[in-house]
């Protein structure tokens, strides 16, 4: 065995590993771009946007719906304006922004809990997993959508319209958050129980290391190059779920438009000519889905241990 | 004054339809600083009888019976927060194969200073320097430069003594050594048991060396237990037991060393093979395997029994002492 000796269970330098995958693999590269593109217009969205969406001044009704610059339109808009005169540019840099806000912070949600609960319930096991485990398929067996769409429903009636407008991000972030925990919870769960039978968890337990450390510190490292995929994949659900709910009237209110909104408010006007207003928004959101859900797919099969990335 | 001592352990396997006993009726001691081999096939029960001492048995193993007292403390009664203050810190362990005890997502410097603050408050500076004297005590060399690197990046030998060194971080009273050494290649073996020897005897720490390998154990240990199914067969002074074995499983075991065979011959091997978990045997659990069974041995389990060499649980034996009139010692004669 000395002569040909085994390879330590993971590599250690998976990511700088994982980065050579993806630095190979162009159309990861290109997805990789798209969406670093997009955090960079999302951060910087206050500086690129030609104008402040939330100054009123901004708003004209006299500018509105003006067709994009190749259309006729004026050379101060590049791609037209909205029925109150507001940009579409600032309006896609913004509510990208939003989107994107949304999105990740609703996968930071659902990533803590289901990491606390998947190593509890992977390394306590017993009647604790048990529970867990079953509210977790519960949870599951509810959509996410019907949970959002309720909840949300809900709030806004109780706590009225003003509100709602002030709350309106944190409370998408908590119900995408928390209606999908139980996703990583399982995958996080299935790594513990690989890995908490290895021979390093009896070494860590023989030197006295304490049980949270050696969840967070021992265990968790071993089990996080499956949750990058599930990462990129469910920041895409969460935004199209967030867009979706915005369409319903349920997610961001059209003084702070996401993409998912822009897109809502544009839709009554497809008809009228201005399909502009509802098109943009709706291209830059498939481009970033695309990017991402490309992205996910292409760390799949680097990660997948019989996709032989070693 | 003993520093472990087991008394009449009994380890169960609890399974849905019936329980299993895996260890029975195990009674040993351990003085400071005393070398003890733990001798037998794959399925003895040896690694459990190890894993039982510093209560890391899986489910669902359990202690059902008996006593482990370190020092006066009754190990079998100790919650886990009294635990984390004896494992690592009074007895370590290290096991077979340092591949996969090292994790390999830390490197060996984190682990160690883990390992040193989980117990101690000191500074992390202050912790390093204490790794790094401990690295270097193993013989490792480069110290600091191993300090900073990721198990994978190390050799097996290497690897091991970084088991070693971080066994020995904060000097423990026992340490358990379950197959130190199968691992490794034979050279490397020679060194890393002499290293072991050597580490135990300067700072007088107790050592329980669990192997199948009675070459390992000759140049270790001064005592040894043999164990078959699940009970102690013999023990004694290591040098008796080589020289002399009185029970026939032990007798087997050394003539299946092939330093024993003679050139041109097929090496020498005990018929059949251990019985596992839930068959063992009624009487010897060595009886259906032993060249000198009779009728008895098949009902009556033997008692162990002083024969002048060691301690033995054989009738043969006892029928010998009878013949030749030798006087019986009694149970607790080590």
């Amino acid at each position: 065995m000395n002569m040909f000796e085994r390879q330590p269970p993971t590599a250690p330098t998976r990511l700088s590993h994982l980065w050579g995958a993806i630095k190979s693999d162009k159309l990861a590269l290109l997805a990789l771009c798209i969406f670093s593109f997009y955090c960079l217009v999302a951060l910087l969205a206050p500086f690129l946007a030609p104008y402040d969406i939330d100054n009123p001044a901004f708003m004209d009704l006299i500018n509105g719906e003006l067709p994009p610059v190749w259309l006729g339109g004026d050379a101060a808009f590049f791609l037209g304006t909205d029925v109150q005169g507001r940009d579409i540019l600032s309006s896609i840099l913004y509510g990208t922004r939003l989107s994107l806000t949304i999105g990740i912070g609703a996968v930071l949600i659902q990533l803590c809990l289901g990491i606390c609960i998947g190593l509890l319930s992977g390394y306590l096991g017993g009647k604790l997993d048990a529970f867990l485990m079953r509210y977790a398929d519960i949870q599951l067996s509810f959509s996410t959508m019907m949970v959002a769409i309720v909840v949300l429903a809900v709030f806004q009636s109780m706590f009225g319209g003003a509100a709602y407008q002030q709350l309106a991000m944190l409370m998408l972030i908590l119900v995408l958050g928390v209606a999908e925990w139980p996703i990583f919870a399982r995958m996080v769960r299935a790594g513990v129980l690989a890995e908490k039978d290895k021979e390093y968890v009896d070494a860590a337990r023989i030197l006295g290391v304490s049980r949270s450390r050696i969840m967070f510190r021992h265990i968790l490292p071993n089990t996080v190059s499956p949750l990058m995929v599930i990462i990129t994949i469910q920041i895409a659900n969460a935004i199209v779920a967030e867009a979706a709910l915005s369409f319903l009237g349920l997610g961001m209110p059209p003084s702070q438009p996401s993409l998912g909104a822009l897109i809502a408010s544009g839709f009554d006007y497809i008809f009228a000519g201005a399909w502009w207003i509802a098109v943009f928004p709706s291209i830059t959101l498939v481009i970033l889905i695309f990017a991402m859900n490309l992205l996910g797919d292409s760390l799949r099969d680097h990660l997948n241990p019989n996709g032989g990335w070693r | 004054m003993a520093l472990l001592t087991v008394e009449h352990l009994q380890v169960d396997f609890r399974l849905r339809q019936q329980t299993l006993t895996a260890l029975y009726d195990i009674s040993f001691t351990l003085s400071p600083g005393e070398r003890l081999a733990i001798v037998g096939e794959s399925g003895a029960g040896k690694s459990l009888l190890g894993y039982a001492i510093v209560n890391l048995l899986r489910q669902p193993g359990y202690i059902s019976a008996g006593a482990i007292h370190f020092h006066e403390q009754n190990l079998t009664k100790l919650g886990s927060r009294q635990w984390q203050q004896i494992r690592g810190k009074k007895i370590a362990m290290i096991f077979q194969d340092p591949m996969v005890t090292l994790n390999p997502v830390l490197t060996v410097g984190e682990q160690m200073v883990e390992a040193i603050r989980a117990h101690q408050k000191i500074s992390a500076q202050a912790a390093k320097q204490l790794a790094i004297h401990k690295l270097s005590q193993v013989k490792i060399s480069a110290a600091e430069q191993r300090f900073e690197q990721y198990p994978h990046e190390l050799s097996g030998g290497m690897r091991q003594r970084v088991v070693i060194a971080i066994a020995m971080l904060l000097n423990p009273e026992i340490l358990i050594a379950d197959e130190p050494t199968t691992a490794l290649d034979v050279t490397i073996q020679a060194q890393i048991l002499h290293l072991l020897k050597q580490l135990c005897e300067e700072q007088g720490v107790a050592l329980i060396l669990i192997t199948h390998d009675f070459g390992v154990v000759s140049r270790i240990a001064e005592r040894t237990l043999v164990m078959y199914a699940g009970r102690i067969v013999e023990r004694g002074p290591t040098l008796e037991i080589i020289n002399d074995p009185q029970h026939p499983y032990t007798q087997g075991l050394l003539n299946a060393l092939p330093q024993m065979a003679l050139a041109g011959q097929r090496l020498n091997q005990i018929p059949g093979h251990m019985p596992s978990l839930g068959e063992h045997p009624s009487g010897c659990a060595f009886h259906p395997r032993c060249p000198y069974a009779t009728e008895k041995c098949r009902w009556q389990r033997p008692r162990p029994i002083y024969s002048g060499i060691s301690t033995v649980a054989c009738f043969a034996i006892e029928e010998l002492l009878a013949e030749t009139n030798l006087e019986e010692g009694d149970d607790n004669h080590d």
